[in-house]
């Protein structure tokens, strides 16, 4: 399926990117981050599994079990820190 | 009406506060917070202040949060004004006001959306420090303050 990835905060900072397109095999979000943080040293510094991180598809806060949709949009960012 | 805008300009509480009364002659009691930003955090002076956020997402994550704490206290309108961009010490960010009949729900219900925004809204602070920039960590007591309403921890 493709995807839309978005990236905020610090994770663009590392990343030096804030959208990119992506087509994946992958079923959820949890498959998904390890297939990206397997693509290159910097992917796997930022979206590894050490890295506490929040993710959303669709714009909807989620947990890594949730399954992706073709042509979601899917984001990692780092825990917010409004108000 | 409610009110939920994310915005770069700067916001006078006042202006929020009459807007939201003047809309509902039923309202006896308004509570507001002003959240503004400070010239140190952690013990380092904070010269700066940048936040980001995810346009879209944050107004319907906002949105999502009034509605929860009007079905959930008796209030009769609620206001959510989040700046973004660049602030120096003193600039407001966010304002939240609530406006009932009686003056308990409103103070439960802005505490509550306060509590919610501080962890379920995507905004981020960077402060520019004497040694330089820095992504804010988010606090576990904000967890601990949502927590006393039930409002889940991020995702």
């Amino acid at each position: 399926m493709e995807l839309t990835l978005r990236y905020f905060a610090s994770v663009r900072e590392g990343l030096g990117v804030s959208t990119e397109a992506w087509k994946t095999q992958a079923q959820t979000l949890a498959q998904l981050r390890l297939e990206l943080a397997a693509r290159n040293d910097r992917y796997a510094a930022h979206l590894g599994t050490e890295k506490v991180l929040r993710m959303a598809i669709n714009q909807v806060m989620v947990q890594e079990d949730a399954k992706l949709t073709d042509r979601a949009e899917v984001a990692f960012f780092p825990p917010v820190t409004g108000g | 009406m409610d009110i939920v805008r994310v915005q770069e300009e700067v916001f006078q509480l006042s202006d929020v506060i009459n807007e939201l009364v003047r809309s509902d002659a039923g309202v006896g009691a308004v509570v507001s917070f002003l959240g503004v930003a400070r010239d140190h955090n952690q013990g380092q002076s904070v010269e700066d202040l940048w936040l980001e956020h995810y346009p879209g997402m944050t107004e319907s994550a906002i949105e999502a949060m009034v509605a929860k704490a009007k079905s959930r206290f008796e209030v009769l309108r609620v206001a959510v004004v989040h700046r973004v961009g660049h602030f120096k010490p003193t600039d407001p960010i966010v304002a939240v006001v609530v406006a009932g009949v009686h003056r308990t729900q409103a103070f439960d219900a802005c505490q509550f959306i306060m509590d919610y925004l501080k962890i379920h809204a995507p905004f981020w602070k960077k402060e520019m420090t004497p040694s330089g920039a820095k992504w804010v960590d988010a606090r576990v007591s904000d967890d601990e303050a949502a927590a006393r309403w039930g409002i889940p921890p991020q995702a």
